[in-house]
């Protein structure tokens, strides 16, 4: 038994619905409790999606336990096969189900349906979310493409000279982060050397298209958590290469076009620096000194977790603090990222422990999930979402990829934001006594209503004011000179929660009770960069 | 009663109580763990443990719309494949977790064990364990427990659940003694104004369940008049009349006509005399029907159907016909108490389509034929619906939100209407 409070995945039956609600022509029949139809929001709701997900649900109750629950089966795939007539069926089971043991797949293979009858095995008391889409994406295409494996040893044509390579773009699907624009990215760049994508899946993918797999020349494993199973098994049974870079960031996205002009034998020189990446420059130019050295705490699913800290390193100038994930099928990456970096990696599903080390590390900036921006807010410490679990706010409306040259100036934009900008953070603190700079003054714009009812919207001096006061635990017993307390109000409100941490726990380690001005500029020294 | 009554709409002819169709088949609904989300806010120091799957704390976490901010009074203790292999070491594994929530939340003052599906299945007996569990925190905390399974409980049933685990828990009201007990979460502010009106009629000690807190629970006995707030309690009622109590029989205090008849269930059973009534709610009826006039022109001869969802379907459509001059294509409920719902029936037109349960594709088939200006749906089908270009409003915002009485009649009023305003609004 596991103690959870929020979780950063859902069952592994969420990630199966992931997938077919990616899909057209396929549909799912689960055998679950009505209760378990909440799944159904998470697309309408979240994704704002215009169709339900193409799931029906048994909703067996506790008066059908025992007896007919397996009837309850045959009339539920019965009923959903006359009425959305799918091409291919996939029957699963939930939490409950998988309990009772109805063997829902082999009633449903035993109806004699004209379509294929794929059965999922989604062990829910071990796995979760991104398993369940790997190993739904992975039945279905091996589902479908068995009957067509080339007999052993041998090999797919050659190319031929005057057609285009083809490429898959494999893993993005519903819910997923960025997943649309991401797609649209890549499929830009392959253009641009001289590659077409031939099939992407799951999402807008028909059963059809899934048999044109093994017609392109090579896969791209976008989306590693939920096809790299797949790209695994076609690689061996089909002998298609998969190019494995993720090109989230300017350093990964020329790696990327590295690794498709290696594979498809093509020339992709020109591609590595188009006009329209101004992520570079903006990097270089003067104004970004200040975010050097930020310190960035990084928690996500592996893949984005691992190209963040490579941009943050490589691509801003950040210093990496700390970086983790709940991803535990991907942790090893994860924890050779962290090994780069000279960092301790965090491998949890538990965002108590996140929020613990978010708090321990006091970064500048924290790049997550949408259950770090909420530690992060508590924290008072400025957030950027870079990855799923996602929230309505993760699909916007404008076109906002994270992968390719786009993508790396949107993350530009996205990260830098919410940070202090250069000028603004120096005038603050040569005017930190200005009367109209001290941290309860009404801007000036908003006239003379000093004091009372601060605007609506001044939400990070708000919690930079939550996370101004003293820390409780073992710093409980030191105590600040009046003169300490007073120089500590000096420094600007958005680091002064910061300030004070710092310099309680140096107290706290050397031992000292009473916190001085010469402790204060002390703990600076020794927490300085 | 108002006077906006039209007398060939809403008319009761006897007996005729309106026939019911029974559905079985797909259902699309929460289940009783959603009532979490509003009970946990509700009693403030109340803990709820659910012993679950990763199914049921991913549940909770979407049906709250939000992650919350502050830390919940509420988690999942998730089974995982161990915990099914020997029930001893689940137990064993129970306890550890809740000294783990205790340790965490020292300020918590009663811990609910909530039994899901999985639990149910695996034949965990939380009776037991919250037993077990009492004896080890006795003094410090109380640990009781219910079930919210979506085998057993739809939606707003879990809230049933919980209250009637609460029942055993109040204190006699003394022999001799009367009161007047109110069952139902209700928003603070709402209860608030609920108990300045019997206060002014003359009505008490009042008290309502859930408590804010649960250092102070209502006394219950022989002299406890029960009345609900909300229509889904049929368990607890019980529960209450099981220990002498007797029910009362009222429409549900919403809109004027509902909130009018459900005082006056009070004031008749303490003898309080209909002027007395005419003369307290006077002021709060004219406020009342100044607010609805307005949402009334956006509402009147608009055709509604209600999906079933939260069970409180029945009181909101005769509301909405009788007070808002909304016709009813179609009222489904997830199932029908008869018992609770007597005097509501009465007040439903003849011949309106009442359905029971739900075979969900056939009813959205139904839906697609009749096409009514609003359908009042789970959160699941709102988006899909409208683009289907249907109208709708999410069940979900009736639970979290004040709309009983006559002060939130209007705001009641208004939640149907806006989603009817906006489509009017929009060029996009």
């Amino acid at each position: 038994m596991q103690l959870t409070l929020w979780t950063y995945e859902g069952p592994p039956h969420i990630g199966a619905m992931r997938v077919v609600a990616s899909m057209e022509g396929v549909h799912l029949v689960l055998h679950a409790p009505q209760g378990d139809t909440y799944a159904d929001l998470l697309f309408t709701m979240i994704e704002r999606r215009g169709t339900r997900p193409p799931v029906s649900y048994t909703t067996f109750q506790a008066r059908e336990l025992g007896s007919d629950t397996a009837e309850l089966v045959k009339n539920s795939v019965g009923d959903a096969f006359e009425r959305f007539k799918p091409r291919v069926l996939l029957v699963g089971e939930a939490c409950t189900a998988e309990l009772i043991q109805d063997q829902p797949g082999a009633l449903a293979r035993g109806m004699g349906l004209p379509v294929p009858v794929l059965s999922l095995e989604l062990p829910a008391y071990a796995r979760k979310e991104c398993w369940g889409a790997n190993e739904t994406f992975y039945q279905l295409v091996r589902g479908l493409l068995k009957p067509r494996v080339p007999e052993a040893g041998r090999h797919p044509e050659p190319r031929p000279a005057d057609r285009r390579p083809r490429a898959n773009l494999l893993g993005p699907t519903a819910l997923g982060f960025r997943c649309r624009d991401d797609v649209e990215e890549v499929t830009r760049l392959l253009d641009s050397v001289g590659v077409d994508v031939h099939v992407v899946a799951p999402l807008g993918a028909t059963p059809e298209d899934l048999l044109r797999i093994p017609e392109a020349d090579f896969n791209v494993c976008l989306y590693p958590e939920t096809a790299d199973q797949t790209c695994l098994w076609l690689e061996r049974m089909f002998g298609q290469p998969t190019v494995k870079t993720v090109p989230i960031g300017i350093g990964a996205t020329r790696d990327f076009l590295d690794e498709v002009g290696r594979i498809a034998g093509i020339d992709v020189t020109d591609a590595k620096s188009p006009i329209s990446s101004r992520m570079p420059w903006y990097s270089r130019s003067v104004d970004s000194t200040y975010l050097t050295g930020k310190r960035v705490f990084i928690f996500a699913d592996a893949t984005h977790a691992v190209a963040a800290a490579r941009m943050c390193a490589e691509e801003l100038g950040f210093t990496v603090v700390g970086i983790g994930t709940y991803a535990r099928e991907f942790a090893r990456d994860v924890r050779e990222c962290a090994k780069r970096y000279g960092v301790e990696p965090l491998i949890t599903d538990d965002y108590l422990e996140v929020e613990k080390r978010a708090a321990e590390l006091q970064p500048e900036l924290m790049l997550g999930t949408q259950m770090e921006r909420h530690i992060a807010k508590r924290l008072g410490i400025p957030c950027a979402v870079i990855s799923a679990p996602v929230h309505v706010q993760d699909f916007p409306a404008r076109y906002a990829p994270q992968m390719g040259f786009e993508g790396a100036n949107v993350i530009f934009d996205t990260w830098v934001h919410p940070l202090m900008m250069g000028l603004e953070e120096h005038l603050i603190t040569m005017f930190r006594e200005d009367f109209e700079f001290h941290d309860a003054a009404t801007p000036s714009h908003l006239g003379s209503r000093v004091g009372t009812n601060r605007p609506a919207g001044s939400e990070l001096q708000e919690s930079a004011e939550s996370a101004d006061s003293p820390v409780q635990a073992d710093a409980s017993t030191i105590i600040w000179a009046a003169e300490a307390e007073q120089e500590l109000k000096k420094i600007p409100f958005f680091v002064r929660g910061k300030a004070r941490r710092n310099t309680e726990r140096f107290a706290a380690e050397q031992g000292i009770q009473t916190i001085t001005v010469e402790t204060l500029y002390d703990a600076k020294a020794h927490f300085g960069r | 009663m108002s006077g906006q009554q039209t007398p060939d709409r809403g008319s009761t002819v006897g007996d005729m109580l309106p026939t019911v169709t029974r559905e079985r088949g797909q259902r699309q609904v929460f289940c009783g763990l959603a009532g979490i989300v509003w009970l946990h806010r509700k009693i403030q120091d109340a803990f709820f443990l659910v012993i679950g799957s990763r199914t049921c704390a991913h549940l909770l976490q979407s049906a709250a719309g939000v992650m919350i901010f502050a830390e919940p009074r509420f988690a999942t203790a998730i089974l995982h494949e161990r915990d099914l292999a020997g029930l001893a070491d689940c137990n064993a594994e129970l306890d550890r977790v809740v000294a783990e929530v205790l340790e965490r939340r020292p300020d918590i003052g009663t811990l609910f064990l909530v039994g899901s599906c999985p639990s149910e299945v695996i034949k965990l007996d939380l009776a037991k364990a919250a037993e077990r569990l009492s004896a080890v925190y006795s003094g410090r905390v109380r640990i009781l427990d219910y079930s919210a399974s979506g085998l057993e409980t739809t939606f707003t049933q879990g809230e049933d659940a919980c209250l009637k685990a609460l029942v055993p828990e109040l204190p006699e009201l003394p022999g001799g003694e009367r009161s007047l007990l109110v069952l139902g979460t209700l928003p603070d502010v709402v209860e608030d104004q609920f108990a300045r009106l019997f206060t002014e009629l003359g009505i008490g000690p009042v008290h309502f369940l859930p408590p804010r807190r649960t250092t102070e629970f209502p006394p219950l006995g022989s002299g406890t008049k029960v009345l609900l707030a909300q229509p889904f309690l049929g368990e607890t009622a019980r529960a209450c009349e099981a220990r002498g109590a007797s029910l009362l029989s009222a429409p549900y205090p919403f809109g004027i006509e509902g909130t009018l008849g459900w005082l006056r269930a009070a004031t008749e059973a303490w003898g309080v005399a209909e002027e007395v009534l005419d003369v307290v709610t006077a002021p709060a009826i004219a406020r009342a029907q100044r607010g609805l006039a307005h949402h009334r022109e956006s509402l009147e001869g608009k055709r509604i159907s209600f999906l079933p969802d939260s069970q409180l379907e029945i009181p909101l459509a005769r509301f909405l016909q009788r007070e808002c001059g909304m016709d009813l294509v179609e009222v489904g409920t997830p199932f029908l108490d008869r018992r609770l719902m007597t005097e509501e029936l009465h007040l439903l037109p003849e011949g309106v389509r009442l359905t029971e349960g739900q075979d969900l594709e056939r009813q959205l088939d139904r839906l697609r034929e009749d096409r009514p200006d609003l359908t009042v749906c789970g959160l699941g089908l709102a988006n899909p619906l409208e683009s289907e270009g249907l109208r709708t409003k999410w069940s979900i915002e009736l639970v979290f939100t004040p709309v009983h009485g006559f002060d939130q009649a209007a705001d009641l009023a208004e939640l149907f209407a806006r989603p009817l305003r906006r489509a009017a609004l929009l060029r996009v």
